[in-house]
């Protein structure tokens, strides 16, 4: 007999792909992991959307423009779970502290004023997505069922937490794994 | 005989005139705490200590010990509570953690691990705030004062310097320096000073000595605060 695999989603919004690259630290565990788990849309598979029946979304970033909230709200749409993996989709993060700045300021700064600027002009391609006047953590934008904290978490992190969830059981990190940096 | 009322089922000895929090503490019983620091004279405004009294809710750090009381310090409500509490602090400043050299060794930081926080549930005031690196040796960013005016009262109360105050009310309040200028440079305040290493959280950082410590080797990254703070300030108690 065979069971269903559970279907995994994961995708970085406003990060930095630290969190996916821990997540690759689980390392031979991932041999494990596989045999209970299928990857569905993630930067792992180049699969562009998900699948409408995805049990478990890792997302890693906050929001910062406009479509990270589309691809948000797709996660959420066709996940049964949620999960904010990483500092920046708790609280935004690094990127968030842009949020001081105005946005005008921000541009400016990288492409008109900045030193080392050749060529000055604000990119306006209709392919780029508009950025958000601040960033935003996930929860702000979706319902999010799980939050996995760290900068990045550790690869201990997602073992616990998908073994835990895997299993059945409600997950609960120990108090070594959790960590806000 | 000695007095005593119960915390949780055990029983506390005090004597008159101490606090919930500081009999507590002599007992080894911990109780949450931000702004409580048993050098300084109570404040009672973080309300983490908060715990329940013969049925009524009430600050431990504050609320007079008793014969006879009855008080649950660790109830499922009461640490959702603190909880909450935590979370609003770390939406209504800018704590950004992984790029905060206090990680690790922050109480804001350890009292959230401790209540097993792991999202910050309201929406962020992402509120620009100042940072003050006017003086040679010590610096302030107002991104992460929660104003519990511990450097408020180690300044006046040790130091006997009065170089902090908190101005404003409710979500207007800041911490202001006493100086001409405003700024810390300007102010009485030395590097020495107890005011300047009293902070827990990463408002108030010593210069050039952030990182003498390795993340991942820090008071928070393995120990529990309540440990920690039985440990530190049972030996305040006692002198």
């Amino acid at each position: 007999m065979t069971t269903k695999k559970v279907k995994v989603a994961t995708v970085s919004l406003a990060g930095c792909f630290g969190c996916h690259m821990s997540f690759l630290d689980l390392d031979e565990r991932l041999v494990d992991l596989v045999e209970h788990v299928q990857f569905d849309r993630s930067p792992l598979t180049d699969i562009e959307h998900c699948s409408d029946d995805c049990d478990i979304g890792l997302i890693e970033g906050g929001v910062c423009n406009s479509e990270n909230v589309h691809v948000l709200r797709e996660f959420r749409k066709q996940c049964k779970i949620l999960v904010a993996v990483g500092a920046c989709a708790i609280n935004g993060g690094l990127p968030a502290m842009r949020n001081h700045i105005s946005l005008e300021d921000c541009l400016n700064e990288a492409y008109m004023d900045g030193i080392g600027v050749e060529n000055p002009q604000i990119p306006s391609d209709v392919e780029l997505p508009l950025l958000l006047d601040k960033v935003h953590p996930l929860h702000e934008v979706v319902k999010i069922d799980y939050f996995l904290p760290g900068c990045p978490p550790s690869a201990d992190v997602f073992w616990a937490f998908l073994t835990d969830l895997l299993a059945g059981r409600e997950p609960a990190l120990p108090y070594e794994l959790i960590h806000f940096d | 005989m000695t007095k005593t009322f119960v915390i949780d089922g055990k029983t506390i000895p005090f004597e008159d005139g101490q606090t919930i929090m500081q009999a507590a503490s002599a007992a080894g019983v911990y109780i949450t705490h931000l702004c409580h620091n048993p050098q300084f004279t109570p404040h009672g405004s973080c309300k983490l200590c908060t715990v329940n009294v013969n049925g009524r809710n009430c600050s431990a750090c504050t609320f007079p010990a008793s014969e006879g009381q009855n008080v649950t310090n660790i109830s499922k409500e009461l640490n959702e509570d603190r909880e909450k509490i935590t979370q609003m602090l770390f939406v209504e400043g800018n704590h950004f953690c992984p790029s905060c050299e206090k990680t690790g060794n922050c109480q804001l930081q350890a009292v959230a691990y401790h209540l097993n926080m792991t999202d910050n549930h309201f929406p962020h005031f992402f509120e620009n705030r100042e940072v003050d690196a006017s003086h040679p040796d010590v610096m302030i960013d107002h991104n992460r004062c929660i104003f519990c005016t511990l450097c408020v009262r180690a300044s006046e109360q040790v130091d006997g310097k009065n170089v902090f105050a908190i101005s404003g009310r409710g979500i207007d309040k800041r911490l202001v320096v006493n100086s001409p200028s405003g700024l810390l440079k300007d102010s009485a305040l030395d590097v020495s000073d107890c005011a300047a290493h009293i902070c827990p959280t990463g408002a108030i950082l010593i210069k050039r000595t952030g990182y003498s410590v390795p993340i991942g080797q820090r008071i928070y990254d393995h120990a529990h605060i309540d440990a920690v703070a039985l440990a530190s300030e049972g030996e305040a108690h006692d002198h």
